[in-house]
């Protein structure tokens, strides 16, 4: 149910163009990735889907971005952000507890029973695969963590607002390989219930978890089809130069 | 022969640096030798709990109690006015103020912040007092309440200033962290970025707290030098400071009881005003280590 | 459904509370401005700069105290400048992280919170009486040295710092001495910084009134200084006397003090601020 469809989306930063005639369709419960070298647009195209870019006062997009065949350049942010969670690149827990961390997006929109937002920690948790590590410990400083740690329970605050839509920005290029590795399941295993968007500058992590990926170079989209065929037999010369290496 | 210089030159630095050591070492010696030698005469008993003190006067009482109840008092009211005025301003600024309206409103508060004590002295009894005398006509012309309003003025810019160092100092991050979970502008800062930096925006408050208890000017032209123990803000009161320049304004010699009382209570005060100020440093060094 | 309206339309109260207490703020400052001027600007004459003060109020006037003032931002100045200067040099250029440095710096910050009126007592103790000084311009100017120290070294230190390491190492691999880098390169580059932060330092000891009174600073004093050693008033104990007068003539010369002594103020901040602009334009690195 919950398509992403992006209709000539064009954004600049000040004069400077830095997304050109994007179109794009995101399907629902899949895992799509956005591959490129930097610079060349795909964290604005993915923080363009839950309007972050709006607090940069120089930035400005034309075009549509429809979830569920809704605008959501016309709507309220606040709403459309509770329904497009996003993790960061860098873990960015909240200097609060664990437990407050994961109930604080719930909270703040309007669950107060105590047995509820327990209840959603909990799912949340487990469903970021962090539950088992940290079940003893809720009252603890999530700031204790480990970066990896971190980035789950990033992850469970996100679940815990009950997105359908999770955006994630290079979310493992600070962890170390282990904590990648639990990451990417986690990942694959989320796509049953939600519709994830990646950006990553790593193809090996593309290739892994998505099954959709989108190649931009510059600003413009240069390819998009199923991971696969993309990595395997890409139809553009860009394409293949940036997938083998050549460049970037 | 350069290299000599250059040690010369070291020295000469050192020297400098450590005139900082020597000031401070200076204030505790003095304080502490005319301290003792008031304490000679009088008991620590009766001058921590002697409720009446008439120093200059027969019979003489040495309890410093009224004239810490008048600091207190003061700088309660002073709180009262500067604490939620300055963190409001400090979120403003911090959060919601455009950069040109930071560029204005900045300068403002530096300006308040530098001007001098009397003329808030002045402020209070020529245009503070009389407004609060039309609404309380039981108002004394000196009163406590009209130099707890100036002194909250006066530390305002300070409480707003370091708070909203300490608000801007909550990494982007963090906050791009709640406004992806759907986090209002108002949520974000109230519930995320002010809880993050409450120990910073805490250190704030103690240290203005303790300017307060160090003001001079403005308390003794605005409350009075009747030393009082009472809770009612609308009668004169006399603070430790107000009590020093009053011995110092008149011809007590040195060598007396009154000349060494004033010894005694700047002692008080500086012992006050030293465990805030390292309170508030140790708070902030705390507060450092959690983002690092 | 959502709460969204309710959300936001608490986070517009709240906006409007945070508008208002940094409005009053400013409204404060234009009233203390609006009383001051109002109530001394018909005595601000020729008349009142020139005069002494006097019990007849409308022939008393603030020549001593303006010349005193003056007298004492000189000599503070010129005590305060090198010394503080000296020891920010030494706490950033010779002195690596060690103990030494570290009492020195925590001591300086709590200096900085030391009230002023505990700095009167000490110059009392210390100046006046010990050394002998007197009740003068110098045991006033040493007293208020002391008083504005720790801020000077503080803002100098950060003037310092802002100096890049490549310009001393630069220098060094010419064959510089410690103190011709010191003093050619890092002095020389962090000197705006410096002046800006001591300037703003002056302008506070010269709104100060309770450490000189504290020294004795507060007779009637009917002639201007001659030498450094002459006894003296400034503008805020000359104002806090013409206050404490029961009679509101005085009150009016004290306004007119306070406008003399703001427009003092503003001067010297308004030189800090030009010192600031330039360096701030011609040295970005």
């Amino acid at each position: 149910m919950t398509s992403i469809k992006i209709k000539n989306l064009n954004a600049y930063y000040g004069e400077k163009q830095v997304l050109k005639e994007i179109n794009l369709d995101i399907g629902e419960k899949r895992v799509t990735a956005i591959i490129g070298p930097s610079g060349c647009g795909k964290s604005t195209l993915l923080r363009c889907i839950n309007r972050m870019n709006d607090f940069i006062d120089i930035f400005r997009a034309e075009g549509e971005i429809d979830i569920d065949d809704k605008d959501i350049m016309q709507m309220d942010p606040v709403l459309l952000r509770k329904q497009v969670g996003m993790v960061f690149q860098k873990p960015n827990p909240f200097p609060k507890t664990i437990f407050e961390n994961v109930a604080w997006g719930p909270k703040i929109h309007g669950t107060k029973d105590k047995s509820t937002l327990n209840k959603i920690v909990n799912n949340s948790l487990k469903q970021a695969a962090l539950w088992d590590e940290v079940k003893g410990r809720l009252k603890d400083n999530a700031l204790g963590l480990s970066g990896g740690q971190q980035q789950r329970l990033c992850i469970a605050r996100a679940l815990a607002v009950s997105p359908e839509v999770i955006l994630l920005d290079e979310p493992c290029s600070a962890l170390d390989p282990v904590s990648t590795a639990k990451i990417e399941d986690l990942i694959v295993a989320l796509k049953k219930h939600y519709t994830i968007v990646i950006v990553t500058h790593n193809m090996q992590q593309a290739a892994r978890v998505s099954d959709n990926t989108a190649f931009l170079l510059n600003g413009d989209l240069i390819e998009y089809s199923d991971t696969d065929t993309l990595f395997e037999t890409p139809k553009d010369k860009r394409t293949e130069d940036y997938i083998t290496g050549r460049f970037g | 022969m350069g290299r000599l210089k250059d040690a010369v030159i070291e020295k000469i630095l050192l020297a400098c640096a450590l005139i900082s050591i020597l000031t401070m070492i200076g204030i505790v010696a003095t304080l502490l030798f005319e301290t003792i030698n008031f304490f000679s005469e009088v008991s620590i008993a009766s001058f921590l709990f002697d409720t009446k003190w008439t120093p200059l006067f027969k019979p003489a009482h040495y309890g410093i109690l009224p004239l810490i109840n008048g600091t207190l008092i003061i700088t309660i009211g002073a709180a009262a006015v500067a604490l939620p005025l300055g963190i409001l301003t400090a979120i403003f600024l911090s959060e919601y103020a455009s950069p040109k309206f930071r560029q204005v409103a900045k300068p403002v508060l530096e300006i308040l912040a530098g001007v001098p004590t009397v003329v808030y002295g002045y402020f209070a009894l020529t245009f503070i007092t009389p407004l609060l005398r039309k609404a309380y006509p039981e108002t004394n012309i000196f009163n406590a309440a009209s130099a707890s309003i100036v002194v909250g003025i006066l530390i305002l810019p300070m409480v707003a200033s370091l708070s909203e160092d300490a608000i801007r100092a909550v990494p982007r991050s963090i906050r791009e962290g709640a406004y992806a979970l759907g986090a209002t502008p108002f949520e974000v800062s109230t519930k995320v970025a002010v809880p993050a930096a409450l120990s910073g925006i805490l250190a704030s408050f103690i240290l203005a707290l303790s300017r307060a208890i160090g003001e001079t000017m403005a308390v003794t032209i605005a409350a009075g030098m009747m030393p009082r123990l009472t809770l009612n803000p609308l009668e004169g009161v006399q603070t430790m400071t107000a009590y020093i320049v009053q011995v110092s304004l008149g011809d007590t010699p040195r060598g007396t009881i009154g000349y060494q009382s004033i010894f005694a209570v700047a002692m008080v005060l500086f012992i006050m005003t030293l465990g805030m100020n390292i309170a508030s440093q140790l708070i902030r060094q705390k507060y450092r280590e959690a983002y690092v | 459904m959502d709460n969204v309206t309710a959300r936001k339309r608490i986070g517009k109260v709240f906006w409007a509370m945070c508008l208002a207490s940094t409005g009053i703020a400013l409204i404060v400052l234009a009233m203390l401005l609006y009383d001051s001027i109002t109530d001394g600007l018909p005595w601000l004459d020729l008349q009142f700069l020139s005069s002494f003060p006097s019990r007849i109020p409308a022939r008393a006037g603030i020549k001593s105290a303006l010349y005193g003032s003056i007298w004492m931002m000189a000599f503070t100045a010129l005590i305060s400048l090198p010394l503080g200067i000296g020891a920010a040099l030494y706490l950033e250029e010779y002195e690596k992280e060690s103990l030494l440095k570290r009492i020195i710096e925590t001591n300086i910050s709590n200096l900085a919170g030391v009230p002023s009126i505990v700095y009167g007592i000490l110059g009392l103790a210390l100046f006046v009486r010990t050394l002998r000084l007197e009740r003068s311009i110098l045991s006033g100017a040493l007293t208020m040295t002391l008083l504005i120290l720790p801020v000077i070294i503080i803002s100098s230190q950060e003037a310092i710092r802002a100096v890049p390491k490549s310009i001393r190492e630069a220098s060094y691999a010419l064959g510089a001495s410690k103190w011709e880098t010191t003093r050619h390169h890092v002095l020389t580059n962090a000197l705006p910084g410096i002046l800006t932060g001591s300037i703003l330092a002056l302008s506070r000891a010269l709104g100060e009134a309770a450490p000189l009174i504290m020294i004795g600073a507060l007779t009637f004093i009917a002639f201007t200084p001659q030498t450094p050693f002459d006894p003296f008033t400034v503008l805020p104990i000359q104002i806090f006397n013409w206050i404490s007068r029961p009679q509101e003539e005085f009150r009016f010369l004290a306004a007119a003090g306070i406008i003399v002594l703001l427009i003092f103020l503003l001067s010297m901040n308004a030189v800090a601020i030009i010192i600031r602009n330039r360096y701030e334009k011609y040295s970005r690195w």
